[in-house]
């Protein structure tokens, strides 16, 4: 899974014709209508957020991201996020520097805790930006993730 | 069919420590194989856990999550003997659901 740089910008280009397409082809169900694909398809972390209406999120403090500062491997980085936000009703993530930025939205009901773990595919040394929301306001925090990739360890 | 889900849940007072391990590729549509072909896109896209039939937790997600995902989450409310189930969804229309009651700690 050694990608040049090139053949990696390439590979997107393929991928963007390929989910267009799949898109039609695919159907998907009921389930997925709530899946926000002009957001996923948003080669930008900007347009991934203008389409989720998040795009005025106040810098906030209080939305702690725990991700290592250096990352060996790129295919599998945990990231904790939690929020301190009174309220938090859902946390989503984008990592502005992959091909398609936004990675996802977790959502929080019956009071469960806006806390959440994830691993994630970061393609280069990037910021991971978070968005949490509390009654219906966006708020938003970064953390720079360094990869590696491929790397043999420090 | 998939493979079953890994599901642990640890009890700290009313709060359940969920972790779940989902078999799954997570293919990102721009991996080529052996042959050079790529290959296409298939990844989970959304995942809902109900604790008794109640939605405690939901995620819409992309291909961006590593291959076999692994999720953490805590639910508020949660006792021994409740009923935890987590369901995903992928972009082949693809579904799985598993479910766990919840034990007392030790």
């Amino acid at each position: 899974m050694q990608h040049t740089r090139r053949s990696v910008i390439k590979a997107g280009g393929a991928a963007a014709l390929l989910a267009a397409f799949g898109g039609v082809l695919l159907k998907p169900g009921r389930a997925l209508a709530a899946w926000n694909k002009s957001a996923f398809e948003a080669k930008s972390a900007v347009d991934a957020m203008r389409a989720l209406g998040m795009a005025n999120a106040e810098e906030s403090k209080a939305i702690e991201i725990r991700a290592p500062e250096i990352a060996e491997n790129g295919a599998v980085v945990p990231i904790d996020i939690t929020s301190s936000i009174p309220g938090t009703t859902s946390i989503s993530v984008f990592i502005e520097k992959n091909p398609f930025p936004y990675t996802g939205t977790f959502d929080f009901s019956q009071g469960s805790l806006p806390y959440v773990h994830v691993r994630v595919k970061i393609g280069e040394s990037s910021p991971v930006r978070v968005v949490a929301t509390a009654g219906g306001k966006h708020y938003t925090a970064v953390k720079e993730v360094k990869v590696t990739i491929g790397g043999c360890g420090g | 069919m998939a493979d079953p889900m890994k599901i642990r849940v640890t009890l700290q007072g009313d709060v359940a420590d969920v972790r779940v391990l989902m078999a799954h590729p997570m293919e990102t549509g721009q991996r080529k194989d052996a042959a050079g072909k790529l290959v296409p896109m298939h990844f989970i896209q959304t995942i809902t856990a109900q604790l008794n039939g109640k939605t405690v937790f939901s995620a819409e997600i992309s291909q961006a999550v590593a291959r076999n995902p692994v999720f953490a989450f805590k639910v508020k409310g949660a006792k021994a003997g409740d009923k935890l189930s987590i369901t995903w969804q992928d972009n082949a229309g693809d579904k799985r659901t598993d479910e766990v009651v919840i034990r007392a700690a030790s």
